[in-house]
């Protein structure tokens, strides 16, 4: 919960946090080991010096620490976990949907742990899908993009294989997907971060939300474009959030576009924790307002009180059918506890 | 062995060509970004290069892009027999380098990794995106000498010639967009407009405003990824080797040193 200075309690649902191990006991070959630290270089860049992790303790998260991070120090009521195996970089993966329900056991009211499946896996990744709904019965999945699968280095979500996997999805209730686009490298003809496929899926799949994370940065105009165009698709703010504190009129620009084109009923908040921890961010960006000149070119749009609630849990709330107020009250009788250090 | 201050020189040249390329995605010099390491003139006309990305995930065919550029302006050097360009730490760096250092074409290298395709649709989408972002920077300097839309669209290349800008960025930026402008064939005497849109259309004074908001966007984003990208490459390397004697100036033109006030700044 967070709680403003005015006292007012705000409700927080995370859209975008991982529960990972990078460590180099855990990394199979260079590519992991570059893979977290591109990650902690995008940590040391963006982040204010006070939130500043040793590498360590950003290479893996114990339970104790996430939880402390999130819910304890942070201000989140709930949080979604999302998977990123990257089973060719890491030999236990990077981030597991075993290993993530096994720590959420102990919280699990604050927890929507998501599934992952690669679609170039054929039959098993619709058999995968199957024990996904079964086991951890998900309501949504993180498709990233540009993971490496043997010879292939990268795939599209209009694959016909992919879309096999979306109709599977859609029959199980597995109603949102989360799509990360990173570096697909082959085919080099292509842009490598095009978001176009996003387009060609959220047609053919109305059913399903799509929530593109990064607001499909390094893409955005691109991105804006679509997302006005299909009703099914979503903007996740990780990644661009943590520019709030290091170009905080990039970020109003940013916020600017996603309001003006795609509107404040479809924009997410996500810290990406553990690249970054959700007490800072969610701190800035209730203090934050859009600069009057910025909105000013987009019809006046501006970060009111009552849409920075949408963004900051309310929207996700509804893509995950989740009754706000009756969450409230459960949280309010389980309060978190971490072990005494 | 070269004599010192001659080496330093000619490395110095091969430091100025390098601000012809530029990252594609950001419209930027490679120089600028600081993704040039190291430059050394072996012997009077052997040139070795040595570059490197924000990123061990940054669009490999963008580092394709950026690598034949460094080879062919390198190799448009009058004394240079010789040049060979290194990616470091790149998921596809080994055949991004074996491939700019095997003196084959960049479209045959290139067709190998992609069943025969070409890039130019992309390259073509980028420099569109160019082409945008450097326009709205020279549209706004111009609004912010006081002229009307009416006179914006009908303005002619000889006439942008003329005009004085203050700002640091119009300065930069109407140079490198009347180059982009003539390379395109978008105009190509001094009587043809000035501002066509990127597929050669004329723009209505009533449409300036619209006009300007869609650049605005594309402009949007390649500022965010340059941000981003100047940040992550800052991070990445941040350490500066300085030899036993101190910085030499290739140390400052590489922004291996920061300049003095920032020092001062950061106390």
């Amino acid at each position: 919960m967070f709680k403003t200075p005015q006292g007012k309690e705000v409700f927080v649902l995370d859209g975008h946090t991982h529960f990972w191990d990078g460590s180099p006991e855990n990394q199979a070959n260079v590519h992991g080991k570059q893979f977290i630290d591109c990650f902690y270089a995008y940590h040391t860049n963006l982040s204010p010096p006070e939130e500043l992790w040793e590498k360590a303790k950003f290479d893996k998260q114990s339970e104790d620490d996430i939880y402390r991070d999130l819910f304890v120090d942070g201000p989140n009521d709930m949080a979604i976990i999302q998977t990123t195996v990257l089973k060719d970089f890491y030999k236990n993966g990077f981030g597991c949907l075993e290993r993530s329900n096994e720590m959420a056991k102990r919280h699990p009211e604050r927890f929507i742990v998501n599934g992952s499946f690669d679609p170039r896996d054929g039959e098993q990744a619709l058999e995968y899908i199957h024990y996904m709904k079964e086991t951890y019965d998900i309501s949504g999945v993180k498709m990233y993009t540009a993971e490496w699968n043997g010879d292939s280095k990268g795939w599209a979500l209009n694959d016909p294989a992919a879309y096999k996997c979306f109709e599977l999805c859609d029959k199980l209730g597995i109603k949102n997907i989360h799509v990360h686009k990173g570096p697909t490298i082959i085919p080099l003809s292509k842009d490598a971060f095009s978001v176009d496929d996003v387009d060609y899926a959220a047609t053919d799949f109305q059913n399903l939300n799509w929530i593109v994370e990064h607001c499909g940065l390094p893409r955005l105009d691109d991105f804006c474009w679509i997302a006005t165009q299909e009703t099914n698709v979503y903007a996740g703010l990780a990644v661009a959030m943590p520019f709030i504190h290091s170009r905080p009129r990039y970020f109003g620009e940013v916020m600017a576009e996603l309001l003006w084109w795609i509107g404040e009923d479809k924009i997410l908040f996500g810290s990406d924790y553990a690249i970054w921890t959700p007490k800072w961010l969610v701190e800035k960006f209730w203090d934050y307002q859009i600069p009057e000149d910025i909105s000013a070119e987009r019809g006046g749009v501006q970060l009111t009180d009552e849409i920075k609630e949408k963004i900051l849990g309310l929207n996700a709330a509804k893509l995950y059918n989740i009754d706000v107020e009756a969450k409230k009250s459960q949280l309010a009788g389980s309060p978190v506890q971490i072990a005494a250090e | 062995m070269l004599v010192a201050n001659l080496q330093a020189e000619l490395e110095i040249e091969v430091w100025e060509c390098l601000d012809a390329v530029t990252d594609p995605e950001l419209d930027e010099p490679i120089t600028d970004m600081g993704f040039v390491e190291r430059i050394e003139v072996t012997d009077a006309r052997k040139v070795r290069v040595d570059f490197r990305l924000p990123t061990y995930w940054c669009s490999p065919n963008f580092a394709f892009l950026m690598a034949f550029g460094i080879r062919q302006e390198v190799m448009a050097l009058p004394w240079v027999v010789e040049a060979n360009v290194h990616l470091n730490d790149h998921c596809f760096g080994d055949k991004v380098n074996e491939g700019v250092n095997s003196g084959r074409e960049y479209h045959d290298v290139f067709a190998e990794y992609c069943d025969g395709a070409r890039l130019d649709e992309v390259v073509q989408t980028f420099l569109a995106k160019a082409f945008d972002r450097r326009q709205e920077t020279v549209v706004l300097g111009l609004q912010a000498l006081g002229l009307c839309p009416a006179e914006i669209v009908s303005m002619t290349l000889g006439q942008l010639r003329m005009v004085r800008f203050d700002g640091e960025e119009e300065l930069r930026q109407t140079p490198r967009y009347i180059e982009l402008l003539l390379d395109q064939g978008l105009a190509k005497d001094s009587a043809d407009l000035a501002f066509p849109t990127w597929d050669g259309q004329p723009i209505q004074a009533m449409a300036l405003s619209e006009h300007l908001a869609r650049l605005r966007s594309t402009r949007i984003n390649m500022e965010f990824n340059g941000a981003l990208c100047r940040g992550l490459a800052k991070t990445r390397y941040k350490e500066v080797e300085i030899g036993p004697d101190g910085p030499t100036l290739v140390d400052f033109i590489a922004g291996r040193v920061p300049p003095r006030e920032d020092v001062g700044a950061r106390g």
